[in-house]
């Protein structure tokens, strides 16, 4: 009875060509998030604090003072957010430099939740990466001179994989820890907004 | 119904050709069900693997030649090495056991076909997809890297990020499909489809062997199937089975994969032993030596073989009585192995020797195993194990163990078989020539490792400091992996020579007294043109001596009364043989291959999505049921049939 | 996969390391005494048994007349001499299997038996992929941390504590004790005792990772005054050199990333994820038994790791070669 599906061969080798096309994708997509690229001496730059905090205020225009020399490297996508060791990599400098102890899992305990769609400071690579490395006012401290540029886009990546930001095959599974909330691989994606700054403690 | 008759018309043998041959050309190639084209694939496929699994293993041993050797780096290393276990054990060992098994077993019980062909074919198809997948995710560096065991937390998503231990974990899936399924058609076939008169104690020994192993196969692989799928559920949709902090237990995978994985060394042993018995028997000239003792310890080592998993998790905090349990259980699996092989040497020692390449192989392992069982002992020891837990010692173990017990049986069957695969016999002085290299070969690689696992070298290792002192005899164990791959080139130059212009070998180039050189060689679609009646262990030599005794041969010498113009066989009873009934099996079809292709699709999908589960049975529904649709042939009733055969 | 062929060498050491023993048939304790013991007695049980089955196929393959595919098989011979020579065969087998059970058993107990009177008390916590190990104390000041090398006195037992910072690993001593896995959330003990002084070799045995090759340690036994010597120095936090050099590498010490992951006790440098550097000076290598610990290997492993152990969790650091050299010079005025 399958021969006679041989007749609509021509039709279907423009299926099988899209099936190969589509398998070749796949395939692509899986080299970049396989990748062990472990850190070479260029990559080691450790960045220095150009800014100070003052400078750096919520709700501020979308190209906000310092961002333009913090965007991502032209690889960053691959480097980084596509690929699996990257973004597990950056799970563990956020558990190993403490940013749990304020940010907890991803909820937010005294420092602003990083897994709703709420970003006090901009949620784009650029907008973390300068977070993290000069810090914001009221409390997050700046990491300048501290982590290496490598660690800096990692931790970026990973940050942004607890809003769902990742592909799913790359962001990371659940950790060998107590589990607060979903893992990062199963969490809707949310649609980042500006939002307004906290209300100032009294 | 079963009566002696030398006149039997030549159409017959043509008829049986035309009801039990697959359809012909390429798209015919996709629906064949006949145990011998699915099993010479199989076998075809286990030894492709086989080679990939070689060369991997070469790469690694270049790379451990010298100290602190640069050519491959730890990402590379940790896939090549997981690749290399997990190709051996579940892509060959395994699976070129059931191969051999779905080629000869019929043949050897004096059947039509293979119980439920079809399924049989979709094993196959399962098999294979599962060891491409596996394949082309290495080929795209998503290798598995978590060593062929997985042990978790190291395979779990917080250390193994990315999809390369799911494709393993998939891969399991793949396999173990697969070998479940091909179990269960091996027992149905020895069960219910031997020749009238093959009694259970009758059956040949390769088919114990196989029967024994098939049932291991039911209780052990749930067990990892099980274990990967949970993996997978850990890694996918986040579950908690092996994370300590959320109730789970990193020891349950080691559990679940070792009550497995110890069942499995025997999976790999069990049929080794039975290519053994075929062999001594055929090349000492007499009947295997204590037939009862040899089944009986085939299947004591079946049973025992569940009991001795903890012995691979001696150095985890387990309870010490425990251990000491399992210490007793793993040395007294080495009783019924002894008592086979007193049988063989009693055999040996009672025969006259036709001492051909199939008999060096055989005699080889009474040099390899018995010294792989002996440092088994050595493991099987709490104290002794703690020592050389996870060292080389190991690595030369299991290998002295599985290439004894497994891969020397195995050339064996291949040099005593090949005649009844092509019809051609293997060369006699490439075999030997073959047989020396790969004996010498597989000491001067394996054997210097007993000492560098005292010395304190532990496994897995891409690397090693040239102050550890490993340096001098991991080199002369690359070097004897020089020897190893010549005698594969040979092994392979022999076959490729001997398909086409080895010597010819008619039905029974050996002399040997089982059924499956009762028939032409290779054997036709039907396997037999007329059905055997078996009165006796080893039915040709038995004829032979009925007829040198009596003048004649015994009486009935066949059965009568089996349809050859559809595909109608003899069922028969589980115990004595007795003809019980005469089933019709399925014809030819394509739906096994479409429905493991959506199966495929399916585990692929799901190593990306738990939705692949849903979406993706919607397909595998549809290939099955067509797969299972009533056919305008099938409906034709049984009374019809019988007319129809009686006509003809 | 081609692009990760082009490794770096991995560690072209320029000194070579300290020599230690690593022999499970070498012991320098009652444990690894009692198992190459046991080991003697299996070696030579089974050394026997396999000698006889081996002269028995010979002799057999010698004695049996030569056939061809021709030779009508012989179907009746059963010989009674040979029935009782293969009962007799497997009734010695498992007489022998039952005594090495017997004393494979036995030899467990007397494992288990160690006298832990006044015993040392280490806790050691596998990481991927060093390990650290803390000395115990009833008087919290004299608690401390070390990684990597492990002092204990000769003649008296060791309790170790092993546990687990992230996957399952395998401390293993062959010159002492049999080896025993750590895995996370459970946590195990291992007793040994050293009674001849020296350097044992130690690695994880359990495949824990890229560095699962380069994870080794040195214990060292002592005499008990030397040992005592020891313990006094590891108590004290850091030196506080007053040489300009020292003072700036302990600048970029505190100032750089070393100290994210570092803890040099003394010092404001806390950070617990790599080995405790308060006296790394003091330690015969360096990166987890991989490099010898001189100033040259030091400045490679802390410039770029990964040439060394690819995959290590240290990163590379990127500094001016002063920075670098007050760094190494610091580190090294650090016994």
């Amino acid at each position: 009875m399958c021969l006679r599906c041989l007749k609509y061969l021509p039709g279907m080798g423009r299926v099988l060509a899209g099936f190969a096309g589509l398998c070749l994708a796949i395939a692509l997509s899986g080299c970049e998030r396989e990748q062990r690229a472990f850190p070479q001496p260029a990559d080691a730059k450790l960045m220095p604090q150009t800014l100070r905090q003052s400078e750096l205020q919520p709700g501020q225009p979308a190209q906000p003072v310092g961002r333009g020399e913090h965007l991502p490297p032209p690889d960053y996508q691959a480097k980084y957010e596509n690929n699996a060791y990257a973004v597990s990599q950056g799970r563990r400098l956020y558990r190993w430099f403490n940013c749990n102890g304020c940010h907890a899992n991803g909820g937010g305990d005294i420092g602003p939740p990083l897994m709703d769609d709420r970003w006090i400071y901009g949620g784009e690579p650029a907008d973390i990466y300068t977070s993290i490395l000069h810090g914001r006012p009221n409390g997050m401290p700046s990491f300048a001179g501290h982590i290496t540029e490598d660690q800096l886009w990692q931790i970026v990546a990973y940050v942004r994989s607890m809003s769902g930001q990742l592909r799913i095959d790359t962001a990371p599974s659940r950790s060998d820890n107590l589990q607060p909330a979903e893992p990062e691989s199963r969490r809707e994606r949310q649609d980042m907004r500006q939002s307004a700054p906290p209300k100032e403690h009294s | 119904m079963q009566k002696h008759n030398a006149h039997q018309p030549l159409d017959q043998a043509a008829q049986l050709e035309q009801t039990w041959r697959d359809p012909p050309g390429l798209p015919g190639w996709f629906a064949a069900i006949n145990h011998k084209s699915i099993g010479k694939r199989f076998i075809y496929t286990t030894f492709l693997f086989f080679f990939l699994g070689v060369a991997i293993a070469g790469v690694m041993r270049l790379q451990l030649a010298v100290p602190q050797n640069s050519l491959i780096g730890p990402d590379l290393y940790n896939q090549l090495f997981t690749m290399h276990g997990s190709t051996m054990m579940f892509l060959f060992a395994v699976p070129v056991m059931q191969a051999m098994a779905v080629y000869f077993v019929p043949l050897m019980i004096g059947a039509r076909s293979i119980a439920f062909p079809r399924l049989n074919a979709f094993a196959y198809w399962v098999y294979l997809f599962g060891g491409l997948m596996l394949y082309g995710a290495f080929l795209l560096n998503t290798g598995p890297d978590a060593g062929w065991f997985g042990y978790v937390p190291l395979a779990g998503a917080d250390y193994s990020p990315g999809k390369r231990v799911d494709f393993w974990a998939q891969m399991i899936t793949f396999t173990e499909l697969s070998a479940l399924l091909e179990a269960v058609i091996l027992i149905t076939t020895v069960f219910k489809l031997r020749a009238p008169g093959m009694s259970l104690n009758r059956i040949p020994l390769f088919v114990w062997s196989m029967l024994v192993t098939s049932f291991m196969v039911v209780f052990a692989m749930p067990a990892v199937m099980l274990g990967s799928t949970a993996l997978l559920l850990d890694r996918l949709v986040g579950t908690h089975f092996y994370n300590p902090a959320e109730g789970g237990d990193a020891l349950l995978w080691q559990h679940l994969f070792w009550f497995f994985g110890h069942p499995e060394v025997y999976l790999i042993f069990i049929p080794g032993l039975g290519f053994l018995s075929s062999i001594i028997a055929t090349f000492a000239r007499r009947p295997i030596y204590g037939y009862p003792a040899m089944v009986l310890s085939l299947i004591t080592t079946g049973f025992l073989s569940f009991g001795l998993w903890v012995h691979h998790m001696f150095a985890t905090n387990l309870p010490e009585l425990g251990k000491s349990f399992f210490t007793a259980a793993s040395m007294m699996i080495a009783i019924p192995s002894a008592v086979q092989i007193y049988c063989w040497i009693a055999t040996l020692w009672t025969g006259r020797l036709n001492l051909k390449t199939p008999l060096l192989f055989a005699l080889a392992f009474f040099f390899i195993l018995v010294l792989g069982g002996m440092t088994g002992l050595m493991l099987a020891s709490v104290p002794l194990d703690l020592q050389v837990h996870d060292t080389y010692f190991v690595v030369a173990h299991l290998h002295y163990v599985l290439l004894g017990g497994a891969i020397f049986p195995l050339f064996g069957a291949v040099y005593y078989w090949f005649p009844k695969l092509t019809g051609r016999l293997l060369d006699e002085r490439l075999g030997r020539l073959q047989f020396w290299l790969f004996f010498i070969g597989f000491n001067v690689t394996f054997f210097p490792m007993h000492q560098l696992g005292i010395q304190g070298m532990p496994r897995r290792i891409y690397a090693y400091a040239a102050e550890t002192g490993w340096g001098p005899l991991n080199f002369i164990a690359s070097c004897g992996t020089l020897l190893i791959v010549a005698s594969l080139a040979c092994f392979l130059a022999n076959i490729l020579r001997s398909r086409r212009s080895g010597m010819a070998a008619g039905d029974n180039p050996w002399g040997a007294g089982t059924l499956e050189w009762a028939t032409a060689s290779p054997p036709p679609a039907a396997n037999f043109i007329r059905l055997p009646v078996v009165h006796g262990q080893e039915p040709l030599w038995d004829m032979q001596r009925h007829l040198s005794e009596h003048g004649q041969i015994p009486s009935p010498s066949y059965v009568e009364g089996v349809a050859a113009n559809f595909r109608q066989v003899l069922a028969t009873t589980p115990l004595d043989a007795c003809p019980d009934s005469r089933p019709q099996f399925p014809e030819p079809s394509y739906w096994p291959f479409l429905c493991a292709l959506a199966t495929t699709g399916l585990f692929i999908g799901s190593i990306f999505t738990p939705w692949a589960v849903v979406w993706g049975s919607l397909p595998v529904a549809c290939a099955m049921i067509a797969w299972f649709w009533p056919r305008h042939v099938d409906r034709v009733t049984h009374a019809e049939q019988e007319y129809r055969s009686d006509g003809a | 996969m081609v692009a990760l062929m082009a490794w770096e060498n991995p560690s072209p050491a320029d000194a070579a390391l300290p020599t230690a023993a690593h022999n499970a048939l070498a012991p320098a304790g009652p444990q690894a005494a009692h198992i190459a013991g046991l080991w003697y007695l299996i070696v030579g049980v089974c050394g026997i048994v396999f000698t006889l089955v081996l002269l028995a196929v010979l002799y057999a393959i010698w004695r049996a007349p030569r056939a061809t595919e021709t030779t009508p098989a012989a179907l009746h011979d059963d010989n009674p001499r040979i029935r009782r020579s293969v009962v007799w065969a497997v009734i010695v087998s498992t007489a022998l299997l039952i005594l090495l059970t017997v004393a494979s058993i036995a030899t467990d107990r007397v494992l288990a038996g160690l006298s832990l009177t006044d015993a040392i008390h280490i806790d050691i916590t596998a990481h991927q992929w060093w390990w650290e190990a803390r000395y115990d104390d009833a008087q919290p000041s004299n608690r401390f941390t070390t990684a990597n090398e492990i002092h204990i006195p000769v003649g008296k037992p060791v309790i170790l504590t092993l546990k687990s910072d992230d996957v399952i690993h395998s401390l293993w001593v062959p010159n002492l004790a049999g080896k025993k896995d750590l895995i996370p959330g459970r946590t195990a003990t291992l007793t040994l005792q050293a009674d001849r002084e020296g350097d044992y070799r130690g690695q994880c045995a359990e495949f824990c990772g890229y560095q699962h090759s380069y994870m080794a340690f040195l214990l060292r036994a002592d005499v008990p005054a030397r040992y005592q010597a020891w313990l006094e120095a590891q108590r004290q936090p850091a030196a506080q050199s007053a040489a300009a050099l020292e003072s700036r590498g302990r600048q970029v010490f505190l100032g750089g990333n070393c100290a994210m992951c570092h803890a040099i006790e003394g010092t404001g440098a806390g950070g617990r994820h790599g080995p405790d550097l308060t006296h790394l000076a003091s330690r015969e290598s360096i990166a987890a038994g991989t490099l010898a610990n001189t100033p040259e290997n030091l400045a490679r492993w802390i410039s770029d790791p990964q040439a060394i152990k690819p995959g290590a969790n240290m990163p590379p650091t990127d500094l001016p070669p002063d920075d670098l050299q007050a760094l190494v010079a610091y580190l090294s005025s650090l016994p």
